[in-house]
Parts: C-alpha cells; sequence; structure tokens
C-alpha cells in the first residue's frame, strides 16, 4: 500500500429500507429520514439519509480494505447532494499519505446527483503485520476466521 | 430588513471540492435538492425571516450539554444491529474481544424519539428563538470525529458538548438560515474516548410562509419564553439545592470565606476546596434597578431588580415581590421563597428560582 493507491470502490444501493434502518440503528428519529411526507413539507422531494449512515458507511469502506487489525483514528466528512431512495451511492478512496503506521485516505461518495460526501479518513494500520500487495479477489467474508490478508473485497 | 450574505449561489457540484474551505456545502446550493417548481411562492414572492445573528453570536461558547450520560452502555446488540444494516462484516466487531465501530460515536450519545433530554437551557433558547423567527428545519453538513482508543461493550459514556460556533446567516437554495457547529467530547471513567465536531444548517424552508409577529408570539414555544439557567459543572450544585427549594452558597474550606455566585475557587484565597451551606434566607435590599424596558415576552414591566444583601454575607441579584416596583427601598428587608416558572427542565416544565418577598410588617429605614 502506497500513496496514491486507489482503494476498490464500495457501490451501495441506497434502498428507502437502508435510509430508514440506517436512521433507526444511528438513534436518529427526525422525520426527513423515515416520513416522506414530513420530508416534502420542509422542501425536500423525498426522506434522504442521514449523516450517521453514510458515516457509518464511510468507515466500513475504508475498513472493509484495511481489514480487521486496522483502526480507525480520525473520520471527517461533509455532505454534498442527498442520497434519496432509489440511487445508488458509490464510495470511492484514494491513499494521499502513508506515513509510518498511519494512512490517509481520501474519501469521495458520488450518487447520480453528484458528491453525496467527501472526507478525510486517518486509519492506524497494524505496526506488526508485514504490507502484502493488496489483493483484489473477492473472498467471502467470514467473521469466524478473518482472512490473513488485510484487504477485503467489497461486499 | 434583513441583509442577505450569500444569494441564488447555484455552485456547480464539480465545484464543490475547490469550495471546502466554504460553509455552504454542496447540496445546500445544488439544483437537485429543492427545484424552483416545488418552491410555493406565496403571493408572488418569497420573504426570509428577520437576520436574528446578533442573538445567536451570544450562545458561542456556552455549554449544550453538561455531563450528560449516554442511554445505554456501549453495548453488543445496538453494534450487531449497526453492522448488519451497515454491511459491515468486520470480524473486528464482534466476539468476545469486539469493539464498537468507532463511527458509531455519535449513535451511543443520540436523543430518542421524544427529542433530547440533555440539551441545555442555552441550546434550548437557541433553537427556541430560531423556531420562533421561523428557522424551523435542519439538515446535518459536516461531521468529524476522532478515537483515541476504542469503545468496547459496557462501556458508560459521559458526554460535553459546547456550542462552538454560529455563522452569519446564508442564503442556500434550501432557504437562509444559519450553520451551527457545536463540539462533544465523550469520556468513560474520564478518559477521552471521542470527540465529536457536528454542524447543523438550521433553516426556514424556502416559499414556507413566515410567521407573523403575532402568530410568533402566540406560537412561541412555553420554553423559549423565560431565560432559563444555564447548568455547568461549576454550578449544578447550586441548581440542585434550588430544585430542593434551598438557597446554597459555597464557602471556602480554607479561609471559610462564604461566595456567590458560584465559582471553581475561592476570590479571597484562591483554593478550590468549597463546602456547600445553606442561607438562612432573610437579606435586605442593597440596590434595585425598576425594569421599563425592553418589554420581553416573559416578563411583564415595570418589575423591580433587586441586589439583595443576604444575611451570610454575599450579595445576589433577583426579583423583588409582593409590593408594587415603586415601593421598593434601599433596606427593605426580605426573605427567600421560591416561585415555578414554565419552560424549565423538572415535570411539566417546572422551573424553580428563588426570589425575595417584602416583609410587610416592616417598614424600609
Amino acid at each position: 500500500m502506497r500513496e496514491g493507491d486507489e482503494l476498490p470502490p464500495l457501490t451501495v444501493p441506497v434502498t428507502r429500507t437502508l435510509v430508514v434502518a440506517g436512521a433507526l440503528v444511528s438513534r436518529d428519529f427526525q422525520d426527513v429520514h423515515h416520513d416522506a411526507e414530513a420530508a416534502r413539507a420542509k422542501g425536500s422531494p423525498d426522506i434522504f439519509m442521514n449523516i450517521l449512515t453514510t458515516n457509518g458507511l464511510v468507515g466500513r469502506f475504508v475498513t472493509d480494505h484495511f481489514g480487521p487489525e486496522a483502526h480507525l483514528r480520525k473520520v471527517s466528512i461533509r455532505l454534498g447532494v442527498p442520497n434519496y431512495p432509489g440511487d445508488s451511492l458509490v464510495l470511492t478512496g484514494r491513499i494521499v499519505s502513508m506515513r509510518e503506521c498511519t494512512a490517509e485516505v481520501s474519501v469521495v461518495g458520488t450518487n447520480r446527483l453528484g458528491r453525496h460526501v467527501t472526507g478525510t479518513v486517518t486509519v492506524i494500520l497494524p505496526s506488526a503485520l508485514p504490507s502484502p500487495a493488496p489483493s483484489l479477489s473477492s473472498s467471502s467474508s467470514s467473521s469466524s476466521a478473518p482472512p490473513p490478508s488485510p484487504a477485503r473485497a467489497p461486499a | 430588513m434583513a441583509a442577505r450574505w450569500h444569494r441564488g449561489v447555484t455552485a456547480q457540484p464539480s465545484s464543490y471540492a475547490e469550495s471546502s474551505g466554504d460553509l455552504g456545502p454542496g447540496f445546500l446550493t445544488a439544483p437537485a435538492y429543492l427545484t424552483d417548481s416545488q418552491i410555493i411562492r406565496e403571493g408572488g414572492q418569497v420573504r426570509d425571516p428577520v437576520d436574528i445573528h446578533p442573538l445567536l453570536k451570544g450562545y458561542e461558547g456556552r455549554p449544550a450539554a453538561a455531563a450528560a450520560r449516554a442511554g445505554d452502555p456501549v453495548n453488543a446488540p445496538m453494534i450487531r444491529h449497526w453492522c448488519e444494516v451497515m454491511g459491515d462484516t468486520n470480524p473486528a466487531y464482534t466476539g468476545p474481544d469486539a469493539i464498537a465501530p468507532p463511527t458509531m460515536l455519535q449513535a451511543w450519545i443520540m436523543p430518542g424519539p421524544g427529542g433530547p433530554v440533555h440539551r441545555s437551557p442555552a441550546y434550548r433558547e437557541l433553537v427556541g428563538l430560531l423556531s420562533t423567527a421561523g428557522y424551523t428545519a435542519v439538515v446535518a453538513t459536516d461531521c468529524e470525529q476522532e478515537y483515541p482508543r476504542p469503545l468496547r461493550p459496557g462501556d458508560a459514556i459521559t458526554y460535553d458538548t459546547v456550542i462552538e460556533t454560529v455563522s452569519p446567516r446564508k442564503t442556500t437554495r434550501l432557504g437562509a438560515g444559519y450553520f451551527i457547529t457545536t463540539r462533544t467530547d465523550l469520556r468513560v471513567d474520564g478518559e477521552c474516548v471521542g470527540s465529536h465536531r457536528f454542524r447543523v444548517f438550521r433553516y426556514a424552508p424556502a416559499g414556507v410562509a413566515v410567521p407573523s409577529a403575532a402568530s410568533r408570539r402566540d406560537a412561541a414555544p412555553a420554553e423559549s419564553a423565560r431565560p432559563l439557567p444555564v447548568v455547568n459543572r461549576d454550578n449544578a450544585a447550586f441548581w440542585e439545592g434550588v430544585a430542593a427549594r434551598k438557597l446554597l452558597l459555597q464557602r471556602c474550606d480554607v479561609c471559610a470565606a462564604p461566595r456567590f455566585p458560584w465559582l471553581p475557587g475561592c476570590g479571597e484565597c484562591g483554593s478550590p476546596e468549597w463546602t456547600a451551606v445553606e442561607a438562612g434566607g432573610a437579606g435586605t435590599v442593597f440596590s434595585y434597578v425598576v425594569v421599563h424596558h425592553p418589554a420581553l415576552p416573559a416578563f411583564d414591566p415595570p418589575y423591580a431588580v433587586g441586589l439583595i444583601q443576604l444575611a451570610e454575607g454575599v450579595r445576589m441579584i433577583s426579583n423583588i415581590v409582593g409590593v408594587p416596583h415603586d415601593r421598593v427601598r434601599i433596606g427593605m428587608p426580605v426573605d427567600l421563597e421560591f416561585v415555578q416558572v414554565g419552560g424549565g427542565a423538572g415535570v411539566d416544565g417546572e422551573q424553580l428560582l428563588p426570589v425575595f418577598r417584602a416583609r410587610a410588617e416592616r417598614s424600609a429605614r
């Protein structure tokens, strides 16, 4: 893993279920995330994904790549266009700096309206592990047996 | 007439990266969020609410939550539900040595559907001012989190939030409003486990009718009427005393000097050690003013505000009741009593306040 390396993109279908369930598991009961009528009354054409779900997806995107031994140290995101149901969010990332055990990853998430999220994630990598070339082979994720390679394919 | 700061900004999404230093995030200006056809133009024109930035600015630096507790300790079921929805199969989040997904940080301190219970009176006042003026809608725009150490099941989180900044008014495709930035520090057993800077845009939805002054008065939420105490860790014990109908002073453990209002250190000797002592409640009017203006909604001028010399030797500002405002005199004996005002944090919005009643049987000197 080197500066300039791209992370394998992660595509997340933005279903109505994901928008509502994401709001609920993050305990965000703002009506614009589950009630389309209320969202329209506030000037939005439909419900839209809350920032906590976007944050969770960005975190998952980065740890999917660096593996379970990597620790998120900092996640900074800014929202752009909203994620409405029926759209698709494509997260892309690039390693912008790699110093000792710390990687800084620039993340952009786009949907058909434009950029939904831009952000920077700082991740601490396990210093003990060698740094093999990231394998992009699609391995089924098994929670009982972590893959030896820090690279995991996006679901 | 309200000032306009950014009118009709229509940044293209492609210019977003270059504008990252600007407060206005892309979706607030991108055409997709709200199309012109969806703006309901009443009477052919859309009117923005009044700019209340000078009022809002005063809330910078004030607490939005003080020594608040998360509703639940970090726990495996909430972690599992989160991972299921996010599609996150990271094995670090399961098993006996599981950690919580770091990006769950804010989820641990979210309020329930009934709304925030830990919000300080200062924050509720700020939101009340905004709603009353017509800035009724909110969207989150930025989230910056740091995770000094992982959270694990069983961790009981406490947190403090401060209102960092309130932007000047910005006009976006959503409507006109203010970016409000808060910073929350989360702790477990005193150890910092996370920091969370959060920015929201509170706005008046474009095209929605601005409430008239009369309807604002009618619709003003009770919580925004009477200014409520700002409770922080330095004065929390005082307000706990008030809730129990006790007026508590601080007495320095080193030099025994009494002090009021509540402060972290002794003004005489500097010692941070103190003991709370209950005031007997007797006092005299040391000085007073009669308020005629401004006519704030929660008050009924003219009314007297007294500087009361307590028998214990400290002075306190409060209302003087039980005597017409023009009959208050310096030296008048007064006695402590507690009155209940609306809009507080207690049962049914009860908020007790200490006031002083003129002792009727004695005349002023």
